[in-house]
Formats: C-alpha cells, sequence, structure tokens
C-alpha cells in the first residue's frame, strides 16, 4: 500500500516533472525570437562606463577588437589634412584627408558607446569641411555639426546605436569632389561583446579618381570636375593610390589563418564588385549589416557602402585583391595583394600538373600539324546512314567554326569543302589533312589560300564519318571513306 | 584748443597720408546684373556701378594700418572681434609673418578688422554679390560663368596649396583691370553669411543644412559652377571673429550720387 502511494506519488511528480520541462521547452522555444531581439534593446539605454580615447589607424590596419568591453565614453579626435601624394609612380594629386590617409582613419566602436568627436581642420587646408557618419542618427550624420573652417575645430557627440560596418565621408558642397579627393574611411560599430576572433583583419576601401590627365600622364594631377560629372574614371584603387597593397605593401596571412577584411567603397561614383582571386569568401556581412551569406564569390560594395568578409586561407601563394569590373583592376589600379605564406597543401591546391597547347579552333581538342598520335580504332563498321549521322556532329563541333555550316569556308583565310576539287581530286590526301594537319600554300576552285590547318584528335571512326558526310554533301563526289582506309592514310604517315 | 587742433591735423594729416597711398589702385566696375549661384529669389541680381581694389590687401599696408590703428594689433585686439588665430604668425604686434612676403596679401584677420579698416580709409567691404559679379570675369570676358576652362582653372587654384605665399598681382588680371580674384586667397565680404540667415526666404531654416551634400544642389542655379559652390561653402563655414590663413580681404566704394 505504502510502496502503491510512493508509486502513486512518483507518477504524479512526473507528470508534474513533464510538464514542467515540457514548458521549460516550450518558453525556451517561444524565447528563440526574442532572443535575438534582446540584442536590440534600445541601445541609447545602453549607459556608459568611464571614458577612453579612440585608437585610430591608417589603412590597411584596423584597431584592435573591442573584446567584452563595456560601452564607454570614446573619444575620437581627427584632423584633416590636405596634402599632396603619390597616385601612382610619378603621378601626384592633392588629397583631402581624414587624419592624412585615404581612406580616412578607421575608427572602432561599440554599441552603446557614446562618441565624443573632435573634427579639427589644419590652419594650412584651404577649405571649409565636415562628416558625415553613416554610423550616426541624427540629422546630416553629423555633417551640420561638424561643419568647420580652416584652423578651426568643431565638437559633437552620437550614441552608437546599430552594429555594422559605416561609411564616413565630407559633405561639403561640392560633396562629389570632396568625396573624389578622398574624403572618406570606415567606422566599424560592434556589437556587445564585440566579433568573432579571428587571425588577422585589414582595413581595404575603393575609390575612383578623375585627373585632369589621362591615367599615367606625369606631374601633379588636378581634380578633373567634368570626368567625375561624366563618371568617366581615371584611377580605380584600392587604399587611395596605385600599388597601396602590392608588392612590399602587400597584406599578410600564414596558412591555416582566418582573415577578415573591412571592405568600404568611398566612390564618388562607382559600385565594387569585390574579389579576391583564388579564394571563396567562407561569410560575408552583406553591405555591412547583420546579414551574413556563405560561400561568395564576389560581393558588391555599393559607393558609400561596405562588407565584411572573412575567409580561412588553406594554400600559400599570391591572392589578387580585385574590383571584378576587371578593366578597372587591369588598367585603373584596382589591385591588391594577399600573400599567404606556410606549407602547400596537395589536397586542397595541386599546383601545375601537365600542360599542353590549346588552340580554339572549334570544340575538339587539336594538336600542331606532323605530331604522331596512337589511334584505337574501333570494331564494328559503321552504315552509311550512321556514318552521316555521327559525320554531321563531329562536323559541326570540329570543322563548322572555320568551314562554315555549308561547307563554304571563308574567301582567303579557310577553304571551301563544297564542290570543292582539291577535295574531290584525292580521298586520301584529304583524309591526310584532317589527321596529320596541313599547313602552307594550296589551291582550291581557283583560289590561294596559305594557312594551317591543325590536326584533329579524332578516332579512324570519327574521322570516317565525318569525311563521308562531307563527300556527300554540298555537291561533292559522295566517296564513301572506311575506318581502314582512315587507318591506312594515318599509318602511311 | 591748439593742442587739440595740433591732434586732429595730425590723425587727419596721417589718414590721408594713408589714403593717398592706397587710392589710385582702384578700377571702376560698371554695373550690370547677373545670376549669382545663391541667394536671390529671383534669377537675376543687379550690382550698381562702383570702385573696386586692384589687389587685396597686403601684409605692408596692413602694417601700416596697425601703426595708426594699435587697438587691431594682435596684443590689444578685443577677442570679440577676432579669435585666436589673428595675426597668428606675427612674432608680434609689427612684426608681419615672415614665411609670406611684404606684398602678400594679409590674411588670419578678421571680418571685423577688415572692415575696420575700410572704414578707416573711406571705403566699405564689397558686397557678396559686388565680389561675385566682379569674379566672374575672365581675362576677356565679363560673364564667363559658362566658360567650362576659366571654371576648372578657378577649381585648381582653389585647390593648390600655401597660395596665400604669393605676392599680390602673381594671378591674372580679369576684364575689369582686377587682379587675384581667384587663386591668391579667399576674401571677406560685408555680407558674407547672409545666403545663410537672409532672413527673408520661408525656407531660411533650411538654408544651412543646403550646404551640406547633395543638399548643396537645391535651390542652386547652375549645378555645375563648383567653384562658386566651394565660395559659398568656405562662407557658410565661417564667422565674423574667425582668422584664417587663406582669407585676406580688398575694400570698395560706392561712387557719390
Amino acid at each position: 500500500m505504502t510502496r502503491l502511494n510512493l508509486n502513486t506519488t512518483d507518477i504524479i511528480k512526473g507528470v508534474l516533472s513533464f510538464l514542467f520541462f515540457t514548458a521549460l521547452f516550450l518558453s525556451c522555444e517561444s524565447n528563440a525570437t526574442p532572443e535575438n531581439s534582446s540584442q536590440k534593446i534600445d541601445a541609447s539605454e545602453i549607459a556608459v562606463q568611464g571614458e577612453m580615447t579612440a585608437e585610430l589607424t591608417a589603412p590597411p590596419k584596423v584597431p584592435k577588437p573591442i573584446g567584452s568591453r563595456a560601452a564607454t565614453k570614446l573619444i575620437v579626435d581627427m584632423e584633416i589634412l590636405e596634402k599632396e601624394e603619390e597616385m601612382t609612380d610619378g603621378v601626384t594629386y592633392v588629397y583631402w584627408t581624414f587624419g592624412g590617409s585615404v581612406p580616412g582613419s578607421f575608427i572602432r566602436t561599440r554599441i552603446g558607446d557614446e562618441v565624443e568627436f573632435t573634427l579639427k581642420n589644419h590652419p594650412d587646408n584651404k577649405l571649409p569641411h565636415n562628416i558625415d557618419l553613416h554610423a550616426v542618427t541624427g540629422p546630416g550624420g553629423g555633417a551640420t555639426s561638424s561643419f568647420v573652417a580652416p584652423g578651426h575645430q568643431t565638437t559633437f557627440s552620437f550614441k552608437a546605436l546599430n552594429p555594422g560596418l559605416y561609411v564616413y565621408h565630407c559633405a561639403t558642397a561640392p560633396v562629389g569632389m570632396h568625396i573624389a579627393n578622398g574624403m572618406y574611411g570606415l567606422i566599424l560599430v560592434e556589437p556587445a561583446g564585440g566579433l568573432p576572433e579571428v587571425d588577422r583583419e585589414y582595413y581595404v576601401m575603393q575609390g575612383d579618381f578623375y585627373t585632369k590627365g589621362e591615367n599615367g600622364e606625369q606631374g601633379l594631377q588636378a581634380f578633373d570636375m567634368k570626368k567625375a560629372v561624366d563618371e568617366d574614371a581615371d584611377y580605380v584603387v584600392f587604399n587611395g593610390k596605385v600599388g597601396s597593397l602590392t608588392g612590399d605593401n602587400a597584406i599578410t596571412a600564414e596558412v591555416g589563418e582566418t582573415v577578415r577584411l573591412f571592405v568600404g567603397n568611398g566612390g564618388p561614383n562607382l559600385v565594387s564588385s569585390f574579389h579576391v582571386i583564388g579564394e571563396i569568401f567562407d561569410k560575408v556581412n552583406v553591405e555591412g549589416g547583420d546579414m551574413i551569406n556563405k560561400d561568395v564569390q564576389t560581393t558588391l560594395v555599393p559607393a558609400g557602402g561596405s562588407a565584411i568578409v572573412e575567409f580561412k586561407v588553406d594554400v600559400p601563394g599570391t591572392f589578387i585583391l580585385v574590383d571584378h569590373s576587371i578593366f578597372r583592376a587591369f588598367n585603373k589600379g584596382a589591385l591588391g595583394m594577399l600573400t599567404v605564406s606556410g606549407p602547400e597543401n596537395a589536397s586542397v591546391y595541386s599546383g601545375k600538373q601537365q600542360e599542353g597547347i590549346y588552340q580554339p579552333e572549334g570544340g575538339t581538342i587539336q594538336e600542331m600539324p606532323d605530331e604522331g598520335l596512337v589511334n584505337k580504332s574501333p570494331t564494328k563498321a559503321l552504315t552509311l546512314t550512321e556514318k552521316m549521322k555521327l559525320g554531321k556532329t563531329v562536323y559541326d563541333k570540329t570543322c563548322l567554326a572555320c568551314h562554315q555550316p555549308t561547307g563554304r569556308g571563308i574567301t582567303a583565310a579557310f577553304p571551301p569543302l563544297a564542290k570543292s576539287d582539291y577535295l574531290n581530286e584525292d580521298v586520301d590526301r584529304a583524309i591526310g589533312v584532317v589527321v596529320n594537319g596541313k599547313s602552307g600554300e594550296i589551291t582550291v576552285n581557283g583560289e590561294k589560300y596559305n594557312n594551317i590547318m591543325p590536326k584533329q584528335v579524332l578516332s579512324d571512326r570519327e574521322v570516317a564519318s565525318v569525311m563521308t558526310y562531307i563527300y556527300n554533301s554540298w555537291e561533292n563526289n559522295k566517296t564513301e571513306v572506311s575506318e581502314s582506309d582512315v587507318a591506312r592514310v594515318r599509318n602511311s604517315h | 584748443m591748439k593742442r587739440i587742433s595740433f591732434i586732429v591735423l595730425s590723425i587727419f594729416f596721417i589718414q590721408t597720408n594713408f589714403l593717398a597711398q592706397d587710392m589710385p589702385a582702384m578700377k571702376r566696375i560698371n554695373g550690370g546684373d547677373f545670376v549669382p549661384l545663391y541667394g536671390s529669389n529671383e534669377a537675376r541680381v543687379s550690382v550698381e556701378t562702383f570702385l573696386l581694389d586692384i589687389y587685396p590687401v597686403t601684409n605692408e599696408q596692413y602694417l601700416s594700418f596697425l601703426k595708426t590703428n594699435p587697438k587691431w594689433q594682435k596684443s590689444k585686439v578685443i577677442s570679440l572681434f577676432a579669435d585666436k588665430n589673428y595675426l597668428s604668425k606675427w612674432e608680434n604686434d609689427l612684426s608681419p609673418n615672415k614665411e609670406a612676403l611684404p606684398n602678400s596679401p594679409i590674411t588670419n584677420i578678421s571680418w571685423y578688422a577688415a572692415k575696420a579698416y575700410c572704414d578707416c580709409i573711406g571705403k566699405r567691404l564689397p558686397t557678396m554679390d559686388e565680389w561675385e559679379y566682379v569674379a566672374m570675369a575672365s581675362e576677356t570676358k565679363r560673364n564667363a560663368q559658362r566658360d567650362s576652362l576659366f571654371n576648372q582653372r578657378i577649381i585648381e587654384s582653389y585647390e593648390t596649396p600655401q597660395t596665400y605665399k604669393k605676392e599680390v598681382g602673381s594671378t591674372y588680371k580679369n576684364y575689369w583691370g582686377i587682379y587675384d580674384m581667384h587663386g591668391l586667397v579667399w576674401e571677406w565680404t560685408s555680407d558674407f553669411n547672409s545666403v545663410l540667415i537672409s532672413g527673408e526666404s520661408r525656407k531660411d531654416v533650411d538654408t544651412d543644412k543646403s550646404l551640406f551634400c547633395a543638399g548643396g544642389s537645391v535651390n542652386a542655379t547652375d549645378l555645375m559652377d563648383y567653384a562658386a559652390f566651394m565660395r559659398y561653402a568656405f562662407r557658410g563655414s565661417i564667422k565674423a571673429n574667425y582668422c584664417i590663413q587663406s582669407l585676406g580681404f580688398r575694400c570698395a566704394k560706392s561712387l557719390k550720387k
């Protein structure tokens, strides 16, 4: 009886605890969504502790991560300098800079920080400037409060409300010119607790430049307003100049490390198709925001926008950063390098295994004339119909590009196969041309041709079929070529 | 009585001397109308015939003004009328900036100081419209606002650093016979901030924002006149007590009616 009571109690307990845990589980479930949004607690309510001076870095360096530090009063002190610097070898430009570099100093802060921003306009500067930080919630992103004449300074404060990677830029009229002269940079607002740790972090920002002289024209180049309005860039570069990230300036990593690039685009005009040749971005914070995309080849970075890309480097070598609007990379400077050192990993990338000549005439692999080839003939002979069918397929794939769909060829370049005296005169010679290739002058239907016909890598069956197809088309002499004919000619060579 | 009249006379003498040294250096600007970038609800603004200094005021000229008007010397100036940059590169009250030449334009002076200088010699600062009217003339054209080469040249000169170290007259002589309207220094005008605080337009509350970012294109009459955008933005960033290394002035004078 006692035992039964116990059992009953146990059962009741069991049911109760089941209900309890179910309730817990359910409550966890229902909390799943609010859990995410708990980060969106009104960031303006986050209290700050103490104060500190922000570390500012010139590209490609970034300041130390915020890690687990609490929100604080962050003092940012930035000086605007107008100065002449090199754009590329022998070409200089008067850059307008935030902190002396293009892009401007990288600012690293966290959600809830109260940023006290002092903008100083150096007395040697000729123009007024201001700063519009896309991370600021407020009129003009700070621009209205930070407008400052040369030899003066101004201070304003804002609270970082949204995490993400944001562009800042000068917004003084004519705004396009201020941006075109280099007045942009990035400010990172980290979420509470910081971004996940990685091994390497770098700062890369694209910009387009418009110079009075064409790309490469030597000497000090002035800003060209008309080209800027026409969006006709002379230079498209990473980090303010050609070669800022190449050769000795390349960014580096070790095999096995994870690299995070804070990528920005100052514009003023062009949208970047950011790509690292030979790498796939494991993770991209699309447009510098919260959304993560994985396994991305090329990410779009809008003018006045950003992206955070991350990838693990698995093999050593040089990886090229480009704007995959590729003429910009090849001709206008939008090219950087990531040098990865460490042991090879052949299972990921083998290196070169073999090489050969490739000639893209037709879809069949071809070789230069006069090289031997062992051919394996199939056993059973084809009927004329079968040869015509296979022959047409081979023709379309291999011959058509030069000799044209109806065998007419192209005058003075590729001889005709239709109603061709050269073809019909000598079948073995014609087979020889296909299997061995042909170079030098020939006369076909009274026209001279002097070109190279590459040796076709086709089986005897394919050659027999395509020759039969040709001889039985376009008013030729209807010869049926057998595989043994082809083998005979091939072996006599 | 005798003593007082002596003082009065000597002041008059000094003043006229100072005046005489400066007076011939003006040119007559025939009135007319034009379309400024900002500041007018009606498209065209008319300017009456007036006189304008051929050159910006030089260090040497300003030094002689300081000798007769000690209250504008660096150590004596009232801070309300000039910020700490006032004559910042002068070693003391009467030794001008050694980086510049005696015949270079005076800079690092406030609007109050520039106004006092002009008042002192019976002149005045030009209005913004007068200044813009003269500045739109190239060497050969009275109005070169639509001359893209002229505009490009101005923009380039605005970008060139340290031009305040050049001597007056070292740039170009324009249609009116006036030198250095662009390429030497920015220049104070009597109503430099009127675009921002005119009190006329209903959009006044927005006008100061309109000089930022693409907002600068709102209400502007010529979106390709980047040089003018740069001037108006500069004017919008300054206050009357500001002293700036690249900012000088020249004087104007109305014709007697």
